[in-house]
């Protein structure tokens, strides 16, 4: 069956927080629900944690990193889950269920398998 | 219609119901088109000189599959990916016409695919004039006034998205059908109001994309009789499309309701939405359907012997049940306009004043100036006509309202 990228967009927290315990228990009682579904994925610390990579001069040039995430913006990335689906409809309805959908927005995408 | 048309409306339909099918065979929407356009550009060549083969939807279905066999062997040598090739021995089910009921069913997964909600409503309605339509991407780029390369991108892009993310092929699951229903409905009545009254550009009405809309809105109903939305759909389009000759004087300026010669009006159609409506209505459950709502509005439109015989409290009832479905500011923009008809310009000013957000939509000005001009404020209403000038209307409509706008002392 096809594979699905579902990207999670929220506010650009820190998952590891107490505060957000109802959160991550939210999450998982999604996992434990889509486990069959779920082929992997994982919370990302906040993009004040990320390092954005890039080599200039081509390929072998110089690696040039800049502190922070590829786009600044409202709502970051902060976690992704790998979902094996049927169809679109089947992504679409089982990331309607991750928590982010009302809390801010999950992008679905296919997964090329080469 | 000449026998010429008819013979060319025969094949665009018979060609969109082999389509259907070809791509619940393939799995292909590529392939299909490619391969049902080269059985119809073949029948048009062929058919009006040999004439009409005994099944027409078998001849075109073989050569269909003739093509797509090409197509695929080609590809093959090619050394492309070939997921399709094995699909096509000759047993394949698929390759003789099905029973009616089969290809049915694959026009309705067609009509839902191009009109599925994870594709942009500009997508959708591509599609749906491309693909369920059968118009030429040239002709789709004209009705919406797209550069034709853009348009081709456009349907390159959403066929792709159909392909690769998958959008299954399939009719929605009773549960889910009414929603998906209401987004097939809104992307057709799109095209239609695309056509009926073109937001930019010289011509009020763009005919083609109404017939269209129209064309869809009968294969909607012929695949499911039994639905309100569909029926109030078809009704909705027909009422409105009745009075297109009207609509118009010679010079195309656009005449409004109160001045049109209802002689012109096109009873036929009127005849034939009545009874569409009235059909919508009887299977309305308890909650009444937007769409047959509308249609019933139009229709007390429709029967009215002029204008100031009007049944303005049916017409406002019925707005009354449309807020309760949905409440939204042109919906009470239009209550209050037959407001003022029945209880004078001061009562539906009063109304339009009330109504917040439409600051951007032209008419809620003009309806404004129009009343306004009607109490005699003339300084207001010369304000009024020129705020709805500024928001941007279709060109005879903005020469209407500046033509009402020099008839002010």
């Amino acid at each position: 069956m096809p594979l699905y990228a579902a990207l999670i967009y929220t506010k650009d927290v820190d998952w590891t927080l107490p505060e957000f315990g109802q959160e991550t228990k939210e999450y998982n009682e999604f996992g434990q629900g889509a486990a069959a579904i779920i082929r992997g994925g994982n919370a990302l610390y906040p993009t004040t944690t990320a390092t954005t990579v890039r080599v200039e001069g081509g390929k072998g040039g110089d690696v040039v990193t800049s502190d922070g995430p590829y786009a600044e913006t409202k709502e970051a990335l902060t976690g992704f889950y790998l979902l094996d689906c049927a169809d679109l409809d089947e992504a679409v309805s089982v990331a309607a269920r991750i928590p982010a959908a009302w809390d801010g927005a999950v992008e679905v995408r296919p997964v090329i398998e080469f | 219609m000449s026998a010429g048309d008819a013979l060319a409306a025969l094949i665009r339909d018979e060609g969109t119901r082999v389509l259907a099918t070809l791509i619940r065979v393939t799995g292909s929407i590529d392939l299909a088109e490619d391969a049902a356009q080269d059985a119809v550009v073949r029948a048009l060549e062929t058919w009006p000189r040999d004439g009409v083969p005994e099944n027409p939807r078998a001849w075109l279905l073989l050569t269909a599959r003739r093509r797509a066999i090409d197509v695929i062997r080609r590809e093959a040598q090619r050394g492309g990916k070939e997921r399709a090739a094995l699909m096509f021995s000759e047993q394949t089910p698929g390759w003789t016409p099905d029973p009616e009921e089969v290809v049915a069913d694959d026009l309705l997964r067609l009509v839902f695919t191009c009109c599925h909600p994870t594709l942009s409503l500009e997508a959708q309605v591509a599609l749906a004039l491309r693909t369920l339509g059968g118009l030429s991407t040239a002709e789709v780029a004209r009705g919406l006034l797209v550069p034709e390369p853009t348009m081709a991108k456009r349907l390159t892009r959403a066929k792709q998205k159909i392909a690769q993310a998958r959008i299954p092929y399939r009719v929605p699951p009773a549960e889910e059908l009414p929603a998906r229903l209401s987004g097939v409905a809104s992307t057709v009545y799109l095209i239609f109001n695309e056509g009926y009254a073109a937001t930019a550009g010289a011509n009020l009405t763009r005919v083609a994309l109404t017939v269209e809309a129209i064309r869809l809105g009968r294969l909607l109903a012929e695949l499911m009789p039994d639905e309100p939305t569909v029926l109030g759909l078809l009704a909705l389009m027909l009422l409105q499309d009745s009075r297109r000759e009207a609509r118009v004087d010679a010079d195309g300026h656009p005449i409004l309701l109160p001045d049109q010669d209802r002689a012109r009006w096109d009873r036929a159609a009127i005849a034939e939405a009545i009874d569409i409506v009235g059909r919508g209505l009887r299977r309305t459950p308890d909650r009444p359907d937007a769409y047959v709502v509308q249609a019933s509005i139009a229709a007390c439109h429709a029967l009215a012997p002029s204008y100031a015989d009007t049944n303005w409290d049916a017409i406002i009832s019925w707005y009354d049940v449309l807020l309760s479905l949905n409440d939204g500011p042109v919906v009470r923009l239009n209550r209050a306009a037959a407001i003022a008809e029945r209880d004078g310009p001061a009562a539906g000013l009063t109304l339009v004043d009330a109504i917040t957000g439409l600051d951007g939509y032209p008419w809620w000005h003009a309806t404004r100036a129009e009343l306004l001009h009607r109490l005699g404020e003339h300084g207001a209403a010369r304000i009024a006509y020129q705020q709805a000038i500024s928001r941007g209307m279709s060109d005879p409509q903005t020469h209407h309202l500046r033509r009402r706008l020099a008839e002010l002392p």
